[in-house]
């Protein structure tokens, strides 16, 4: 089976690059260039050196011993969190910046959720020196309060979006319509393995450095660079793609991808797009989404704003039609009793987006000798709200 | 003969095209709507397929379509709304909107129901034409329907003439890099852009879109093609004005006199 994107911008029956007219002259200069940059000497040196002096890599990797006790297993957390911003967001926008600059534009744009993908950005382009305007819903702008000023703090113009529910799909609507309006001299960012190519395949080799490193460090903690099981929790599925991406032919290796079931699948408030969704078109993509019976792309929820999106990547909407990775989904509920699990146990406080990686741990029998890997995408600081408000609701 | 060629055998030049968006003001004023524009002197009608996520509008149809949306317009609705159109209405209609309902409802079904209700043609901005070649036109052409392509000022030569090759009914000139909206008047460059594509003598029409919205903006492209597509204008009027017929018709007697 083939999981790479073929020529045409395609995983199988998914993905390609459906935008309107005005959109395409830029994916055409940015699909017609990307490989070349990124496989010309002067970028991979750059790239490396920044990821590792700037992002601090290689994060590491880190054998939970008391988390692997309680679930009488090998697990092994791949430490996202530690990166420079607090996420693994930080790994593609520094590989964009690159990009960017090599196709010679002088303003960035972006769209955020939670904020992350925000802060990634606006970070990059402080150290760039390139002007940076970030697309936020209005809903997201209130709740994400720290992470706004952050990116106001390093420069960037934070717009508030007053469009539809004013979260994560509407911000990137909006990046979208700015793009169409400023064809020229900006380069969109995207945060995810989503959009129209080559943007999914763009993103998912920046992020292939997770995986490209998880390879020697298993095989110096356990003497083979091979896993039995890979979690990541998905919402576009960017932590997923890279953690997926060196293992996605060595079908030994069984990858879990873990969605935001929110309140509940049936409950009519959930972000499991696999779970939920049909095929069709959103943001450029064929893939699958949520949407109702007129077609019309319906809205998310979750309790983590980095999982509220009605889409997922090309990439996943492939493995999970081809079976070779297998989509689950933990609830709200569930996902904190996780990442107050791993806080107590192991003393890192995860992202909630994280915390739906392993949400799923208690739902396999793993064997004892199993090695399992769970990818920690980012840090939990931002989510401290929620964790409070958990902890006061359950007198802890 | 396709409705759309027809008027652009008989008619040469200052064609005036009006969008609308289906389901707006009130969800039942679709039918209303299209005979006052006939009435009016509209050459062409497209009726705007609400979509949650219009990408390529500006910020007049965005709100169209969610109200039009929150009145409960839907495809299968608008096809029942325009059963009867054709015993009412002769102009060329088209429909125009985004690709996932229409992949949703079905490409085959969707381009059985225009053919039924008697739609001539369709606009789906974000369906690229490579993309409309392999998997799509099929199903058009059996249904005698159009699908129009749009070109942009960033259109390079080479893929005007493809699309030219691929077009058949009219091309949609967007005159500028932009969303859809109205504007005061067109600058200099758009209309070098506009005088540049009218000595490519393409075999297709032009009818220029985006930014048309009044006596000056139809006349400005008028001197270079064969007419123009308002849209956000004339929501707008339905906005304030409603869907009287009589503020219709001064809406189109403004543009054209």
């Amino acid at each position: 089976m083939d999981y790479n994107v073929n020529e045409r911008g395609y995983y199988d029956e998914f993905g390609g690059a459906f935008v309107p007219e005005m959109m395409y002259p830029n994916i055409e200069e940015l699909r017609e260039n990307y490989l070349k940059i990124l496989n010309d000497q002067s970028f991979k040196d750059e790239f490396s050196l920044l990821l590792r002096d700037y992002v601090g890599r290689p994060s590491p990797l880190y054998y939970a011993r008391r988390l692997s006790e309680f679930y009488n297993t090998r697990i092994y957390l791949k430490r996202e969190d530690l990166n420079h911003t607090g996420a693994h967001k930080i790994n593609n926008t520094v590989g964009q910046i690159l990009i960017a600059k090599r196709l010679g534009k002088r303003r960035i744009i972006a769209e955020t959720g939670a904020g992350q993908h925000g802060v990634a950005t606006a970070t990059v382009c402080a150290l760039m020196g390139l002007k940076c305007i970030v697309f936020m819903g209005k809903v997201d702008v209130e709740r994400q309060k720290p992470n706004v000023l952050r990116m106001k703090m390093l420069g960037a113009d934070v717009v508030p979006v007053t469009k539809g529910n004013m979260t994560l799909k509407d911000a990137t609507n909006e990046a979208f319509r700015y793009w169409i309006n400023n064809p020229v001299d900006t380069h969109y960012i995207v945060g995810s393995v989503v959009g129209p190519h080559p943007y999914p395949d763009l993103v998912a080799r920046l992020q292939s450095v997770i995986s490209e490193e998880m390879k020697w460090q298993l095989e110096e903690h356990t003497g083979r660079p091979d896993p039995d099981f890979i979690i990541a929790c998905v919402g576009g599925g960017s932590n997923a793609a890279g953690s997926f991406y060196h293992y996605l032919d060595n079908e030994k290796v069984k990858l879990i991808a873990v969605e935001a079931a929110g309140k509940g699948i049936d409950s009519g408030e959930s972000a499991a797009t696999i779970a939920l969704g049909y095929p069709g078109i959103i943001h450029g993509s064929k893939t699958i989404l949520m949407q109702n019976d007129d077609g019309q792309i319906t809205e998310p929820y979750s309790i983590s704003a980095g999982l509220d999106y009605p889409g997922i990547g090309p990439l996943h909407a492939w493995l999970d039609k081809s079976k070779r990775a297998s989509y689950e989904n933990a609830t709200d509920t569930e996902t904190l009793e996780a990442a107050f699990q791993l806080t107590r146990l192991e003393g890192i406080i995860p992202a909630l987006e994280s915390a739906h990686a392993l949400a799923v741990l208690g739902k396999h029998k793993f064997k004892k000798d199993d090695v399992v890997v769970v990818t920690i995408s980012g840090r939990g600081d931002k989510d401290m709200v929620s964790y409070i408000k958990y902890m006061e609701e359950k007198n802890f | 003969m396709n409705r759309i060629n027809k008027l652009f055998q008989t008619h040469k030049g200052r064609i005036l095209s009006i969008y609308f968006t289906a389901g707006y003001p009130t969800v039942d004023s679709t039918a209303e709507i299209i005979r006052a524009l006939e009435a009016a002197g509209a050459d062409m009608v497209e009726i705007g397929m609400p979509f949650s996520d219009p990408v390529a509008d500006g910020p007049v149809i965005q709100n169209s379509s969610q109200q039009a949306l929150n009145n409960g317009m839907s495809a299968k609705l608008l096809f029942r709304q325009l059963e009867n159109i054709r015993e009412q209405v002769n102009i060329p209609l088209l429909l125009m909107g985004y690709l996932n309902p229409v992949v949703h409802f079905g490409i085959n079904e969707f381009c059985m129901k225009c053919e039924e209700v008697g739609i001539d043609g369709v606009i789906l901005p974000d369906l690229p034409p490579d993309i409309y070649m392999v998997e799509y036109r099929d199903f058009f052409e059996k249904h005698n329907l159009h699908n129009i392509f749009l070109i942009t000022p960033q259109t390079s030569e080479g893929r005007i003439r493809t699309i030219d090759k691929y077009s058949d009914g009219f091309i949609y000139m967007v005159s500028s890099a932009s969303t859809t909206g109205a504007r005061d008047s067109f600058s200099a460059k758009d209309v070098e852009y506009f005088s540049r594509i009218s000595k490519m003598k393409l075999n297709n029409n032009c009818l220029v879109g985006f930014g048309v919205s009044n006596k000056k903006t139809f006349s400005q492209v008028c001197d270079y093609t064969s007419g123009a597509i308002i849209g956000s204008a004339f929501v707008n009027i339905l906005k304030e004005k409603g869907t009287g017929s009589k503020s219709i018709k001064n809406f189109i007697d403004a543009i054209r006199k």
